[in-house]
């Protein structure tokens, strides 16, 4: 097995070629990213009564860490029967995706999708989760 | 991915007190700031909800006259919690469903000289919210497990479909998504013929069972079939000696299915004796 | 070693490529079940479980026969079992890792699989199960893996080896009783919920995983330069015998109980594998095909003469191998389920993904044992041996 770091040299070349593809293929491409729309009825809605747009957390976090407040939200609803979440600012929301989210982001597609295509990731939570059709953009 | 409650109290309050200061700068460049104060975010059950040790049911099968008192149970569950119909036995999705004596107490075998009314009754059948529930000790994540107030949940975001909780519940009370329950038929018909978008529906893959309700006693309602159920269908918690499904158990006769198993169910079956 | 696994005859790179079409086709299916759902197979609300999880269960079997080779030449010095300890431990292997599959594509969400270690459970015997085989695959591929080189080289294993050689014989054992406690552990199956239940899994593995190895040390024979010996054979044999009189016995004991003691609950599983029941009957013939093969292989088994020649040694195990792969590989899960939970009958028969599924795993195993013996009869018919 004297030829045994040519074969190694083969193949590591052959896994960065083959696996590198991605990266050449968006390489030098623009790659901007998306603009979230806040312009929903409900949001609309919010701001003329409060003189601002905010969710539940301040914006910083909710777009870094809202995954890990629903993960905690559904353990909390499903699990512990704590079903209103007393946020930073103490005011008091109703946990809920379906009828709390999704209700000020009634625009999933301009909202929700818009990140998630652009990250390709795909959770699962619509898999059950009822996405409110009439108010869908 | 997944972090505990603590964690996230950490992350939340650290990142809202980040927020808060970016936000004020904005605020002072606007001249619209405003005091805010920051405090850990916290969570809290609803005050309207129904809090209890053991709920449970007496369902009194004498009260059930017509197909339709039946009828009228099912659908309140199957139209609320989006249950689909496929239409065939085998990828069969049901909540609460209603089966012979023989088929509901199959330990007390076909008996030819008993009373004949009661041979011949249907009776409601549904998850039993067992006290030693023998699918959640089966379950291999903790996605079945049982809440402090009775009910043996299911948590379809945990489960996995291994069906061991299927095999281990001795009464027939799990299914299992065989197929997905958001898609059609061959004639292009949705499984689920009228979504409630209050609910959410599941996904393939995963077992489900009745959940007593959970969402609505946390809201103050009670269990969607024996609201509609006409005092048929008795709902409380069996931990506490003054509520009515006590009463209604201690002043009449009944029966639970398979006790001989030990799993005490928490459905009672009233047979006779309630005036 | 792994690089002599690449070097092999025509007929060796045919069955290689046979294998790998199979595979090929059965990840097809698998790919619909995935995007379809389970309802793609035979299973049902009543018989949730089938002919998947009943591969699994029988391949654990397989998987904890290695342990009929170790004990004997670990423990007892019996040194005729020393070249081939290796083919009972990369059977385990094998065996495991098809145990792994079939639970996985037994699965509803596949994906979610590591929720298993996200939320350890130890009241769940699933759990339990998961770290068991887990241990014995890791198990089985060092020790394996280790004695092989060592043969190779000619020299004695490493001292740290000693160790876990012993600790696998228990590791093996427990491994089919968690599995017999997935089953004989839950209230209301009447066919499962018996203490005989492990016992009865310990005596069918202990006969049909040797029966397979009796069955692949003659292919070994015949099909390399490597011969595994007149009299290791021989030996198996005789486990064999002793352990299929023993499950024999044990099911008898299973019959005895259920019809005598004349409670029906406990009657109507067994009537309905042997003689229908309601006229329900789709097991019938196989389950008698079962029990005629097992009195075929013992007839044969228990007398020497007839053992003593190979030639009919080998029916005897095949039908013997193939008896208890229908009776634990399919009728003891199904009879779990039927009857219902309401004393109703549902029939379960696979479907053609099913099979081709199944079929597929068979193929994995098959490759991860072609390519596991490639490496161990080489490393043998170069004479590497070290006693």
């Amino acid at each position: 097995m004297n030829n045994a770091w040519k074969i190694v040299i083969g193949v590591v070349i052959g896994f960065v070629a083959v696996f590198g593809f991605p990266f050449y293929y968006n390489l030098g491409k623009a790659n901007v990213a998306p603009k979230l729309k806040y312009d929903t009825p409900a949001i609309l809605e919010y701001e003329k009564e409060h003189g601002k747009k905010e969710c539940v957390e301040p914006k910083e976090f909710m777009a870094k860490e809202h995954m890990q407040l629903l993960n905690t939200w559904r353990d909390e609803v499903v699990r512990y029967g704590q079903r209103i979440y007393v946020n930073s600012r103490g005011e008091s929301f109703h946990i809920s995706l379906q009828n709390t989210c999704l209700n000020c982001h009634s625009n999933k597609k301009e909202f929700c999708d818009k990140c998630h295509n652009y990250l390709a990731v795909n959770p699962y939570c619509f898999s059950c989760h009822i996405v409110p059709k009439e108010k869908q953009s | 991915m997944s972090i505990n409650r603590r964690q996230f109290f950490r992350l939340a309050g650290v990142t809202a007190v980040l927020g808060i200061g970016g936000a004020s700068v904005l605020e002072a460049l606007t001249g619209k700031g405003e005091a805010s104060s920051s405090q850990t975010p916290r969570f809290t059950t609803d005050p309207k909800g129904i809090t209890g040790k053991r709920f449970g049911f007496a369902i009194d099968v004498g009260k059930l006259k017509t197909d339709e008192d039946y009828q009228k149970c099912f659908r309140a569950c199957n139209d609320i919690h989006n249950i689909p119909e496929f239409g065939n036995p085998k990828d069969e999705v049901k909540w609460i469903w209603k089966d012979s004596y023989e088929h509901t107490f199959p330990t007390v075998t076909e008996d030819q000289i008993m009373n004949k009314e009661l041979r011949e009754k249907q009776f409601i059948l549904l998850c039993n919210h067992c006290e030693q529930p023998a699918c959640v000790r089966v379950c291999p994540t903790q996605a079945t497990y049982k809440r402090p107030d009775g009910i043996v949940m299911q948590d379809m975001h945990r489960c996995i479909g291994c069906r061991f909780c299927m095999a281990a519940c001795p009464f027939g009370a799990r299914s299992f998504n065989y197929r997905d329950p958001r898609g059609k038929d061959a004639n292009g018909m949705p499984f689920i013929k009228k979504e409630n978008p209050q609910f959410p529906t599941r996904m393939i893959g995963v077992v489900e069972k009745c959940t007593l309700c959970y969402e609505r006693l946390a809201v103050g309602l009670l269990p969607a079939c024996a609201e509609v159920s006409n005092g048929a269908i008795v709902f409380g918690d069996l931990g506490d000696p003054n509520s009515e499904v006590r009463k209604v158990i201690e002043s009449s006769y009944t029966i639970r299915r398979k006790p001989e198993l030990g799993t005490q169910p928490s459905i009672y079956y009233v047979i006779g004796g309630r005036e | 070693m792994l690089e002599k696994a690449l070097i092999g005859g025509k007929r060796y790179w045919l069955w290689i490529g046979a294998l790998l079409v199979i595979i090929g086709v059965a990840m097809t299916q698998y790919l619909r079940q995935f995007s379809y759902g389970l309802g793609i197979t035979g299973l049902s609300r009543d018989v949730s479980w089938g002919l998947y999880i009943g591969q699994f269960t029988f391949l654990v079997g397989v998987a904890a026969s290695a342990v009929m080779l170790v004990i004997p030449y670990y423990l007892h010095d019996f040194k005729k079992f020393g070249k081939i300890v290796i083919l009972g431990e990369f059977l385990a292997v094998s065996a495991v890792t098809m145990c792994v599959l079939f639970i996985f594509v037994d699965m509803g969400q596949p994906m979610r699989i590591m929720n298993v270690v996200l939320h350890p459970t130890p009241n769940s015997i699933m759990f339990w199960d998961f770290i068991v085989l887990t241990g014995y695959l890791i198990l089985n591929i060092v020790i394996g893996w280790t004695t092989l080189h060592a043969d190779k080289k000619g020299v004695h294993p490493p001292q740290w080896v000693k160790p876990l050689i012993y600790l696998s014989v228990p590791w093996a054992v427990s491994i089919h009783t968690v599995t017999a406690f997935l089953y004989s552990g839950v209230p209301g199956r009447h066919f499962w919920l018996t203490a005989i239940m492990a016992a009865r899994f310990l005596a069918s593995a202990f006969a049909g995983g040797p029966a397979l190895l009796i069955i692949l040390a003659l292919l070994v024979r015949k099909l390399s330069k490597f011969d595994p010996g007149y009299e290791p054979i021989q030996a198996l044999g005789k486990i064999v015998t002793y352990a299929m009189f023993a499950n024999v016995f044990f099911l008898g004991l299973e019959i005895f109980t259920a019809f005598y003691s004349n409670i029906p609950g406990h009657m109507a599983p067994i009537r309905y594998l042997y003689t229908g029941f309601e006229g329900h009957g789709k097991l019938v013939s196989i389950m008698w095909t079962s029990s005629i093969l097992a009195v075929l292989s013992l007839t044969i088994l228990v007398f020497p003469a007839l053992r003593r020649n190979e030639n009919i040694l080998v029916v005897a195990c095949v039908s013997m191998f193939i008896s208890l792969w229908i009776d634990k590989g399919f009728g003891l899960i199904v009879g779990g389920f039927v009857p219902n939970m309401f004393e109703g009958v549902t029939e379960y028969w696979p479907t053609a993904p099913e099979t081709m599924i199944t079929i597929g795993v068979w193929a994995i195993g098959f490759l991860v044992l072609t390519v596991l013996y490639k490496v161990a009869i080489a490393v043998r018919e170069e004479g590497g041996y070290h006693e």
